[in-house]
C-alpha cells in the first residue's frame, strides 16, 4: 500500500506523534516549532486524537504538565523551541532525575541576544547536562521516524528518561518533503503502550525525587549516567528493529558516511548533513579521501562509535552551529576529551559555521575541508575554533 | 533510604521529619480574643494550624515560627513569643 505523501515537516512530526498514541500534550507556542502543535491541536478538537490536550500560560507549564502526566503514567509529549526550551530547562533537570519518560520536539532556532529566529543549535544543546537524551535528524522522514524511536527508548525500563528529538527549525518544519508513513498498526506493534514502573496513585501515594543529601545524591546522579551510557546498546536495537518495519535505516548513534580509508572526516549534524555528503561525494570525485560522520545521537555521546569510524583519519573537523562562550563548539570539547591519551588520535579543529541561521552550502564545506587540510600537516596544536564566514568588516570597533 | 529509580519513595515521609525544631519564636494562641475566622489555619504554610471543634490548635512538631498567623490575625488572638530552650 502506498502510504506517501508531501507534507511539511512539522506536520510530519505531528502525524507521527499522533500514531505513538499519546494521552497527555501540553505546549506553548513558539516559532518555528508552532505548527507542530497546532496540528495536533487540531486532531485533538477534530476528535481524531484522543489526548488530552493541555493549554498552559508558558513553557514552565508545559514541560511541568507533562512531568506529572507522566508520573501519572501517562505518555506525554510536548515541543518548543528557543527560549521556550530554555524556561523549560529547570523542570527538565527534574524530570530526567525522577526517571520521567516523556518526548520532547527540540526545533532548533537560536537564542537571543540579538533576538532572532533563524536556525542554530545553541538551544537544545544547552541541556546538554540535563539527563535528557538528545537525537539530531537529517530529515522530515527521519524526523518522523525517530519520533517512533523516541518514545520506545524513553520508556525502555533499562533508559527510564526524557528523549528530545531535534530538527532544524524552517529548513525541516516549515519545508515539504515526501514522507513515508507507516500503518497504524505497525506503529502499535512496534510501540505497545507504556507501562510505566511507578505511577501516581491516590490509594498509595508516593512521592517522586524524593529528598536526597550529601550521602546519596551522586548515586542518584550516577544512576542517570549509567541509564544513558549501558542504553546506548537498546537504543541501537530500537533503531534496528524499526528500520526493519520502515525498510528506512538512518543509521544508529551516528551514521558514517564514506568514512572508511577517510583521510578527512567531517562531524556534523541536523539538516546541513545533507548538504556535507554531497559535498563529501563531489570531493571524493575529484579524488579527496572525505568522510562525515552525522552525529544523531548527542546525549549520551557516543564516543565509541565515533573513535571507530575515525580510526585512522590524519584530522577531523567538527562542524558546530553552537558555542560555548568562552570555550569553542561543545561537540569538539567532548571529542578531544575522549580522543586525549589515544595512540595516533587525529587532529581535531572545531568550526564554528551556521549559527544564527549562516547559509552552509557545498562550497562552505570545500572552503573548511581546505582549512583542515592545511593544519593537518602543521605540528602546532588547534586549539583556537575557527569561525566559518566570520565577517570581520563589520565587527564593533576594538573587537580583533 | 534505599537509591530507587527516580527517588520515587512511599508518600508522607516529611511527617517523620519535624520541623518544628527550627522555630525561633512559637506562637501564643489567645482562645478568649480568638473569633474562630479561620485566617490563621488557611495562611499557615506547613498546615500546622488545625481546628479541633471549637478550637484552634498549633501542632508545634511543625511550626517553624514563621509568625504569619499572627501577623494576619484580625483579632490579634496570636502573639510571637521568643523560643527558650
Amino acid at each position: 500500500m502506498n502510504n506517501t505523501s508531501v507534507m511539511e515537516g512539522s506536520e510530519a512530526v505531528a502525524v507521527a506523534v499522533k500514531a505513538c498514541r499519546p494521552h497527555v500534550i501540553s505546549a506553548y507556542p513558539i516559532s518555528p516549532q508552532t505548527h507542530i502543535v497546532e496540528s495536533l491541536a487540531r486532531m485533538v478538537a477534530g476528535g481524531e486524537l484522543d489526548s488530552q490536550y493541555v493549554r498552559v500560560e508558558s513553557e514552565f507549564s508545559a514541560a511541568s504538565v507533562i512531568s506529572g502526566a507522566s508520573a501519572a503514567g501517562s505518555r506525554s509529549y510536548t515541543a518548543s523551541s528557543s527560549q521556550g526550551l530554555l524556561l523549560m530547562t529547570e523542570v527538565f533537570y527534574a524530570s530526567a532525575g525522577m526517571r520521567l519518560p516523556f518526548v520532547i520536539t527540540g526545533v532548533n532556532r537560536q537564542i537571543s541576544a540579538p533576538i532572532s529566529i533563524q536556525v542554530d543549535h545553541q538551544d537544545t544543546m544547552s541541556l546538554r547536562d540535563s539527563g535528557v537524551i538528545q537525537f539530531y535528524v537529517e530529515s522530515s522522514q527521519e524526523a518522523y521516524d525517530t519520533h517512533m524511536a523516541a518514545f520506545k527508548i524513553a520508556e525502555d525500563p533499562g533508559i527510564l528518561l526524557p528523549v528530545m528529538v531535534c530538527m532544524d527549525g524552517w529548513i525541516l518544519t516549515h519545508s515539504y518533503e515526501r514522507i513515508t508513513l507507516l500503518e497504524q498498526d505497525e506503529v502499535d506493534g512496534f510501540l505497545p503502550p507504556f507501562q510505566p514502573v511507578n505511577s501516581l496513585d491516590v490509594n498509595d501515594p508516593k512521592s517522586w525525587g524524593s529528598y536526597a543529601e550529601e550521602d546519596m545524591l551522586m548515586e542518584f546522579k550516577y544512576a542517570v549516567h549509567q541509564a544513558m551510557q549501558s542504553g546506548k546498546k537498546r537504543m541501537k536495537e530500537i533503531f534496528t528493529e524499526l528500520a526493519q518495519i520502515t525498510g528506512r535505516d538512518h543509521g544508529g548513534l551516528i551514521e558514517a558516511y564514506r568514512t572508511e580509508d577517510a583521510e578527512f572526516i567531517l562531524v556534523a549534524m541536523g539538516s546541513v548533513t545533507g548538504t556535507v555528503k554531497e559535498a563529501v561525494d563531489e570531493l571524493r570525485s575529484e579524488g579527496k579521501a572525505l568522510g562525515l560522520i552525522k552525529l544523531r545521537c548527542y546525549r549520551p555521546f557516543p564516543h565509541e562509535d565515533i573513535l571507530n569510524a575515525i580510526k585512522g583519519a590524519r584530522a577531523v573537523g567538527v562542524m558546530e552551529a553552537n558555542f560555548s562562550m568562552g570555550s569553542e563548539g561543545a561537540v569538539s570539547m567532548d571529542l578531544k576529551a575522549k580522543l586525549c591519551g589515544q595512540k595516533d588520535a587525529p587532529l581535531v579543529v572545531s568550526f564554528i559555521a551556521g549559527l544564527g541561521g549562516r547559509e552552509i552550502n557545498i562550497n562552505t564545506v570545500r572552503n573548511i575541508v581546505e582549512e583542515l587540510e592545511g593544519v593537518a600537516g602543521s605540528d602546532v596544536p588547534q586549539l583556537e575554533p575557527r569561525w566559518v564566514g566570520l565577517n570581520t568588516d563589520i565587527l564593533p570597533k576594538g573587537v580583533e | 533510604m534505599e537509591i530507587t529509580i527516580g527517588a520515587v519513595v512511599q508518600g508522607g515521609t516529611s511527617l517523620g521529619y519535624k520541623t518544628g525544631t527550627w522555630r525561633d519564636e512559637r506562637p501564643i494562641l489567645d482562645m478568649e480574643q480568638c473569633k474562630a475566622c479561620g485566617v490563621c489555619v488557611s495562611v499557615c504554610p506547613d498546615s500546622a494550624v488545625h481546628v479541633k471543634g471549637e478550637t484552634y490548635i498549633i501542632d508545634y512538631d511543625y511550626c517553624k515560627g514563621c509568625g504569619l498567623c499572627g501577623y494576619e490575625c484580625p483579632a490579634d488572638a496570636i502573639s510571637m513569643v521568643k523560643e527558650e530552650k
